[in-house]
């Protein structure tokens, strides 16, 4: 009967091999994939249990983890919730956002950066406890975005950003309106999923990041971009005449749809030629639409996706929707283009990088929100290095670009934001929604100072309780970008 | 069967020496003790963050208990296999440490069970019954008197739960009965008494079964009507598997069976017709009956039904997530979920140890087995009676079957069934029969490895034939 138990012995061995291999496999080769199955509550309970990292604001922290004293062991609290939830995002049992999503890895432990600190950790039987991330934001410039913009009243929605323009920290981050991410974060669950839904089914779209997931027709601001291309391409220096008119007819188009107007500003007689200054300073939709047929299609579509759009650029908050210049436009459509109207769409963040460039001497920036990583005994992990994203312009248009926006903040549509002693350069915008029902969406730029540049904003208006016809960019955007840049230099 | 038909002189003829071991049995057993206590101060470190206070307490009483039986083989069964005693009480104390770590989840979460209590209270009658086996048992072969006794014994006991009144479905299977404040699982123990059967019937009936018979198609096929008790326990195992929805003990039942005859008769033809009748039995169930169909499906797509449909994938999907997360060398004691997974403390004990302590425990363990079932192998391979040779076998294919189908279950290699993690998961019946399997193969290895009775000196004519195996019985 021996050779048959040797058999059989053969065949335990293969049992036993099989058992060994399925487990390898399981806690090996698919572990990963299992943890990252959003079903894996385990996961989730477990980071829940965790001391997670702090998100920092100067030396505040805008989320934190607490000791609770129920399962989780500690309660994820926003001390400012409303005004840093686009930026924080939140941290539910059953998703989070912001970046409390993008910088989970750090904020939880799990990095495998951390690998020292978690491995002390372990062989002191201590808990995992999570490194933190301390934001670019300027406290100040948040606060004075925040409260600026929120002072529109309670319907506003709209968002400013500002940047530093030497290297692309985003000092200030708003979008209104907005929610409290400490009732998403709340371990009570069925509130929870409550509030989720209601915030989700809202129409004024709370959760929504209107700074970088918001793309709305720029209109005027977008003129510095247009006279930045005239410039650049050598057609006009910021002295020299452009083409004025109360009216024009767009080429290849007949009667009053094809016609730019500007709505009673004053640019010149048909035909006759105006000083660039005044051409910007009225905010003259003539001269900008002839400019931006003048530069052509190309180059126009060359400047625009050198100052960023077309592209993704941004990944401290997710998803950045892509700013839209078209590609392939004719010539009355990149006449209507110019003027910031057509198909361009633009992000408020994305505006900002338009105004930053021109600040930084045509140099953009690559935005960025994370300052610092570090370990939970503060050590820094990572620190971001500026990074420039293209040289959109040459640095002598950039220049010539700041003479006009600084004549426009002087004696034209943006004086709203002029401040005492501090020379600024900026622009306002009023673009068409496109829609009867809807009220024009009101915009501002600026940067300041304009001899040495420390902050560039964006402000966009897309409704607020403000009888239609007031919409103007300079009326209310205006203060707004003032109020930030005053806190960034003062 | 007589053992004066043994070859004279057959120590030398093995090659082997008769040596009792018994130092290194105690030597092993204070390393099972280490893994056993240790897992257990662990636990209390991790969970409570301290030593538990009655680690002294309960170490002396898993000592105490592993010392007795250690002298008793001492006593008994000097010449016993030194190494099974060891592999069954780590595995037992790592049973016991983890079941306490999964007391203590529940108690957080307000459920308070008291299992591993009741785990060393079974822990403590199993000793008992293997002390009792070896001292009532002097020779394994007495048990071939009881071969159609226990046959009976053993059908009695599989058809109790069907019983109104006594049985008792828990967990879909029914394969409980109650009496009183009592609940016990007649299988576990109809699993010891079927070995017996098997054994003592093969061995009359195997030259029988190996040489009628024909051959077709290159295969050995037995005669017709020595198909009889396959194809009663074809169907005794197929109505298992249908009438108390227990896919694992039917598996098992039939499994032990076909490896058994294969043994006995030494013709894999028999394994042929046992397969392909398994195989069509259990087509025919998957067709006929939907919660089969359901099982098979879940194991295929577990993340298709989890928290879907009363999600009966539940429990495999969160076994597979605890036990990814442990990873290679486990969370650590405390540090876990284990409790997730519903029965994590029976069924599924091998997932809350892949949890917390790693791939690492997880294949220490599973080569634990491995040596459990080796050494009942290699028992049956020096035995020097048919009767202890088959019942060696049955024995050890018991663990191996038992073990490949619950952590295959648990670790999605093959669809789940219930059976209990011999050893490690909590259950008395369970505990208790395995420990006397233990005795019993501890038994027939004394009988194999004592110096045979030297009956005549001619000795030396044969005794060159060196690697040759003198088949008995």
């Amino acid at each position: 009967m021996n050779k048959p138990i040797r058999t059989i012995a053969t065949f335990c061995l293969m049992l036993f091999l099989a058992l060994m291999i399925n487990a390898t496999y399981l806690q090996y080769w698919k572990a990963d994939e299992l943890n990252d199955n959003p079903q894996n509550r385990r996961v989730l309970v477990a980071s829940y249990s965790r001391e997670r990292g702090a998100i920092q604001v100067g030396s505040k922290a805008i989320a934190e983890s607490v000791e609770s004293d129920d399962q989780y062991k500690f309660q994820r609290t926003y001390p400012k919730p409303l005004e840093y939830a686009p930026i924080t995002g939140w941290f539910s049992y059953y998703s989070a956002t912001g970046i409390e999503q993008t910088r989970n890895d750090i904020l939880s432990g799990d990095d495998s950066r951390l690998f020292v600190t978690k491995l002390v950790d372990l062989l002191s039987n201590d808990p995992t406890k999570g490194g933190n991330v301390r934001l670019t934001i300027d406290p100040a410039a948040q606060d004075a975005a925040y409260d600026g913009l929120k002072a529109l009243g309670p319907n506003v929605q709209g968002s400013v950003v500002a940047l530093e323009p030497s290297t692309g920290k985003i000092l200030a981050m708003v979008s209104l309106p907005t929610y409290d991410p400490n009732k998403l974060a709340s371990h009570d669950l069925g509130s929870v999923q409550d509030t989720f839904d209601r915030l989700n089914d809202d129409p004024a779209q709370p959760l929504l990041n209107r700074a970088i997931q918001t793309r709305l027709p720029p209109g005027s601001t977008f003129k510095i971009l247009t006279a930045a291309a005239a410039i650049d391409k050598g057609l006009y220096k910021a002295d020299d005449p452009v083409p004025g008119g109360a009216t024009f007819q767009l080429p290849q188009t007949s009667g009053v749809t094809g016609e730019i107007d500007n709505e009673g500003r004053s640019c010149g007689a048909n035909g006759s030629r105006i000083p660039f200054t005044q051409a910007l300073a009225q905010s003259c939709n003539t001269t900008f639409a002839q400019l931006a047929i003048e530069v052509g299609a190309e180059d126009m579509t060359k400047t625009a996706e050198g100052f960023g759009f077309n592209s993704h650029y941004f990944d401290d908050l997710t998803p950045q929707a892509e700013s839209v210049f078209p590609t392939d436009a004719n010539e009355p459509q990149i006449g209507q283009s110019g003027i910031g109207q057509y198909e361009v769409a633009a992000t408020p963040l994305q505006m900002a990088m338009v105004t930053a460039g021109i600040a930084n001497g045509g140099s953009v920036m690559r935005p960025y929100l994370v300052d610092e990583e570090q370990s939970a005994d503060l050590d820094v992990i990572q620190k971001t290095d500026p990074q420039e994203l293209s040289q959109a312009v040459s640095s002598s248009t950039a220049s010539e670009v700041t003479k006009l926006m600084v004549a426009t903040v002087n004696d034209g549509t943006a004086s709203p934001a002029a401040m005492d002693g501090i020379q600024v350069a900026g622009k306002t915008g009023t673009a068409q929604s496109g829609q009867p029902d809807k009220p024009p969406y009101a915009w501002f730029v600026s940067f300041a100072p304009a001899e040495n540049p420390r902050v560039a904003v964006a402000v966009m208006i897309q409704a607020a309780d403000i009888p239609r016809g007031e919409i103007a960019g300079g009326t209310y955007g205006g203060p707004i970008a003032k109020a930030v840049m005053e806190a960034v230099i003062r | 069967m007589s053992q004066t038909a043994a070859t004279p002189g057959s120590s030398s003829l093995m090659g082997f020496v008769h040596r009792r071991r018994r130092g290194a049995e105690l030597f092993l057993l204070v390393l099972a003790l280490a893994v056993g206590i240790g897992a257990y101060a662990a636990v209390g470190i991790g969970v409570q963050e301290k030593v538990p206070a009655d680690l002294l307490g309960y170490g002396g009483w898993l000592a105490a208990l592993v010392i007795v039986a250690h002298v008793v083989i001492r006593f008994v069964a000097p010449y016993a296999d030194p190494v099974l005693l060891p592999v069954v009480a780590a595995l037992n104390g790592l049973g016991l440490a983890v079941i306490h770590r999964l007391d203590l989840a529940k108690e957080a979460a307000d459920k308070p069970h008291a299992f591993a209590q009741q785990q060393l209270t079974w822990m403590t009658l199993g000793v008992v019954l293997f002390v009792v086996t070896l001292l009532a048992l002097r020779d394994h072969r007495v048990l071939q008197r009881f071969t159609y006794t226990s046959g009976l014994a053993a059908i009695v006991l599989l058809l109790l739960p069907m019983l109104p009144g006594i049985g008792r479905t828990i967990n879909g299977a029914r394969i409980w009965i109650h009496v009183g404040p009592f609940s016990f699982q007649p299988g576990e123990v109809a699993k010891v008494l079927l070995v017996v059967t098997f054994s003592g019937y093969l061995v009359l009936h195997r030259d029988a079964l190996a040489l009628a018979g024909r051959r077709f198609l290159f295969v050995d096929l037995p005669r017709g009507r020595d198909l009889g008790p396959i194809l009663v326990m074809w169907v005794v195992s197929l109505g298992i598997l249908v009438r108390q929805q227990d896919l694992g003990s039917s598996l098992l039942f039939f499994g032990l069976f076909l490896v058994m005859l294969y043994v006995a008769t030494e013709r894999p033809g028999w394994l042929v017709v046992g397969g392909l009748l398994f195989a069509a039995g259990a087509t025919l169930a998957y067709y006929l009956f939907s919660h089969v169909q359901v099982r098979f499906d879940i194991w295929l797509h577990p993340f298709d039904y989890y928290n879907k449909n009363g999600d009966q994938a539940f429990q495999p999907v969160e076994a597979q997530f605890g036990m990814g997360w442990g990873g290679l060398i486990g969370r650590g004691f405390g540090d876990g979920d284990p409790n997730r997974v519903p029965f994590a403390e029976s069924d599924f004990i091998v997932a809350a140890i892949g949890e917390e302590l790693g791939l690492t425990a997880v294949i220490a363990v599973i080569l634990l087995y491995g040596l459990i079932v080796e050494r009942a192998l290699r028992i049956a391979l020096i035995c020097r009676d048919g009767f202890g040779k088959l019942m060696a076998t049955g024995l050890g294919s018991i663990f191996a079957l038992q073990v490949f189908v619950v952590v295959g279950g648990v670790t999605s290699l093959i669809p789940l069934t219930g059976l209990t993690t011999p050893f490690l998961s909590y259950g008395g019946s369970s505990l208790i029969a395995n420990w006397v399997i233990v005795a019993i193969l501890l038994r027939i290895s004394d009988q194999a490895r004592r110096p045979a009775p030297q009956l005549s000196d001619d000795t030396a004519a044969i005794g060159d034939d060196a690697t040759q195996v003198v088949k008995l019985g």
